[in-house]
């Protein structure tokens, strides 16, 4: 079983944007060539709090509030890492790759590759994901699964604070391009929905989460569920409910895409022998088909139940409440999903 | 310009051209009787530079190996200009591993960090990473300067504009230039672009705008003394076009059926033009060119020999470098 590699329990709380910021800092303090660029990251503090206080702390010359351009912006961040610095440069919603795409996957994450080595892009691209709160199709989509399936970038996905400061110094140390991806739904915003487990204890010290290394959040003998993000807080909400019934759930937080930690998903599902991957992107082509397929390359026996798949189904995101929530993978359709695997 | 600058200027021309030719010898060598792009030792797309050795030449004579230059898809002679190293060169151009990608990268992707040297086959879009080095070497205060290049068709992308925008916005030392040779592949340049000159676009971005009509290595060489004199005086960025000379295809192959002005190509070629001039001017003579040739030559034969004595890459090693 992989566990958080936090130092020693914090009693101290904080929501995960502020966990998220709170590294950024210390990143900054400890290394000179650290710095933020993006649309409104400065005065307003990232339209998700993600910068939030950094402007005031560190001023202008490294908190650097950008035009609405997201090609020249994201090409500078590769062009400074090139050279040595090791910018954060934010994407507001990762809905907005299309106009900047070619600098994301034919630049940053190639780049390395193409000079055989010889040169490295050493920066985080962190990104909004999510739905949940009626931002219709254009600004709600998750979209890992499309950036996780080009080689040349690592992928990260904090779903509680703990993991998001952790992440971030990680992602910032690491010589490789990483995208640093945040749902909306667990930043505990103070404006929208959140869930409880958005607010929790984070140590005050720096330390490093690796990346590639999934947690097992939840202990479990009947089901492994496999998730991430926001999910993983529904899914240990629907864990601890079907407790009471006597069907006890596993519940993986993978964490990263890329690299993707294949053995404690197949640990896990050696034990439970039941799989339920629940997944906010798209059904098709994507992690969820990903990670079955993991599975049953290595050895498909694990399995005593066909696996099921709780993802939006191949539909755009819709604005309607009761539309949204019905693609949405609710609580309600990862109950659904763990009694059909057990039968009940 | 004093004599020994002007004979630089003309000895760099003719090694680029020199190169370019060895590649196009040993580019057709094995892709006869039927050609076959993918067929040979140098396999894939080419995007050879002849005729537009003056661009590089009198803008990499203002730049030291500290200063950034990113190219295009058509970038031997920017890289030649800016001193990437022959042989490595050579070696990526045929997927070798003693290449500066040690064989993923491939013409139109070569990387030097000892020079800072670097290409994008995307059209436009080394524009972004160049302000990007720009933004670096401001921060670090010092006076490198990062130069851009792409060709006219680039000018009608969005990367291009973004870039001079924000560039312009954070007063960054970058040097913009545009090789316009007239042809954006098959399309001229009046039917994708509805200004005469993209000089005068540099006035929407509150920069300096030249355009150097003439495909003169010393107009080039002067125009772009400026820019990047403005550049490393921390005074912001420039926009340079140049009036260049696609003498060959757009990347061999190209039968260039479409092409309107073939026939008067020879006659611009811009090196034997300078040759004339210089040796008119009395700097350059019969010893000087012969010595010019014979160098380049020499050189370029070296890094063709050193390439083809490389080694192909591993089979069993191409997933690596996808990390660092």
């Amino acid at each position: 079983m992989t566990v958080t590699d936090a130092p020693a329990p914090s009693r101290r709380k904080l929501t995960t944007a502020k966990a998220m910021v709170e590294a950024i800092a210390q990143e900054m303090d400890r290394d000179p060539d650290v710095f933020v660029l993006g649309e409104d990251v400065g005065a307003y503090g990232g339209i998700f709090s993600s910068t939030t206080g950094l402007l005031d702390r560190f001023g202008p010359e490294r908190i650097i509030d950008t035009p609405i351009s997201e090609t020249a912006f994201i090409g500078a961040a590769i062009g400074a890492a090139v050279e040595g610095m090791r910018p954060i440069v934010e994407l507001m919603f990762v809905d907005f790759f299309g106009v900047c795409m070619d600098q994301i996957y034919n630049h940053m994450a190639k780049i390395h590759f193409e000079s055989g080595g010889n040169v490295r892009v050493p920066m985080v691209l962190t990104t909004a994901v999510g739905g949940g709160y009626s931002d219709g199709a254009q600004h709600s989509q998750c979209l890992w699964g499309t950036f996780a399936h080009l080689p040349g970038m690592k992928i990260v996905v904090p779903s509680t604070p703990a993991d998001a400061k952790g992440l971030m110094v990680s992602a910032i140390r690491d010589d490789n391009p990483v995208v640093y991806m945040f749902h909306k739904g667990v930043m505990g915003l103070p404006w929208m929905a959140k869930n409880p487990r958005s607010l929790a204890p984070v140590p005050e010290e720096e330390y490093e989460v690796p990346i590639g290394k999934a947690s097992v959040v939840r202990s479990g003998r009947d089901v492994t569920i496999v998730t991430l993000s926001l999910s993983v807080h529904r899914a240990l909400d629907v864990a601890d409910e079907l407790a009471a019934d006597g069907v006890e759930c596993e519940v993986v937080d993978l964490r990263s895409l890329v690299p993707l930690d294949t053995d404690t998903i197949l640990e896990s599902v050696g034990r439970t022998g039941r799989l339920l991957v629940v997944d906010e992107d798209y059904l098709s082509y994507g992690l969820s088909g990903e990670v079955i397929a993991r599975v049953a390359e290595r050895d498909p026996a694990l399995l005593t139940v066909p696996p099921v798949r709780v993802c939006v189904p191949d539909v755009p995101i819709p604005y309607a409440r009761s539309l949204e929530y019905a693609v949405l993978p609710t609580a309600d359709r990862i109950r659904d999903g763990v009694r059909r695997l057990v039968g009940a | 310009m004093d004599a020994q600058a002007r004979r630089d200027l003309y000895r760099m021309m003719v090694l680029i051209r020199t190169f370019e030719e060895a590649i196009l010898r040993e580019y057709h060598a094995d892709k006869k009787p039927v050609f076959d792009i993918g067929a040979g030792a140098i396999p894939g797309e080419m995007h050879l530079s002849a005729g537009q050795e003056p661009v590089a030449a009198g803008v990499c004579a203002h730049l030291t190996t500290d200063d950034a230059v990113t190219a295009t898809h058509r970038p031997h002679h920017l890289a030649i200009a800016h001193g990437v190293d022959l042989r490595r060169m050579a070696a990526e151009i045929f997927g070798r591993v003693d290449g500066l990608g040690r064989g993923r990268g491939g013409h139109m992707h070569l990387f030097d960090p000892d020079t800072h040297f670097s290409c994008s086959g995307i059209i436009a879009e080394g524009y972004p990473p160049a302000v990007g080095q720009a933004l670096a070497f401001h921060r670090r205060g010092t006076d490198r300067v990062a130069v851009a290049v792409t060709g006219e068709g680039a000018a009608n992308q969005g990367g291009f504009h973004e870039s001079l925008n924000l560039a312009s916005l954070w007063k960054l030392p970058v040097v913009f230039v545009v090789e316009d040779n007239d042809w954006g592949i098959s399309v001229p340049r009046s039917a994708s672009t509805c200004v005469t000159s993209n000089a005068v676009r540099a006035a929407g971005y509150d920069m300096p705008g030249e355009r150097v009509e003439e495909n003169s290595v010393e107009a080039v060489h002067e125009a772009a003394g400026r820019a990047v004199a403005r550049a490393r005086a921390g005074e912001g960025p420039s926009l340079l076009e140049v009036h260049t000379l696609r003498l060959w295809g757009h990347f061999e192959g190209d039968a260039q059926a479409y092409r309107t002005d073939l026939e008067g190509v020879p006659g611009r070629d811009p090196i034997p033009t300078y040759e004339q001039q210089l040796r008119a001017d009395g700097v350059l003579g019969d010893e000087d060119v012969r010595a010019a040739r014979q160098d380049a030559g020499e050189r370029v034969e070296d890094a063709i020999a050193f390439a083809r004595k490389s080694a192909e890459p591993a089979p069993e090693s191409a997933t690596e470098y996808v990390f660092a």
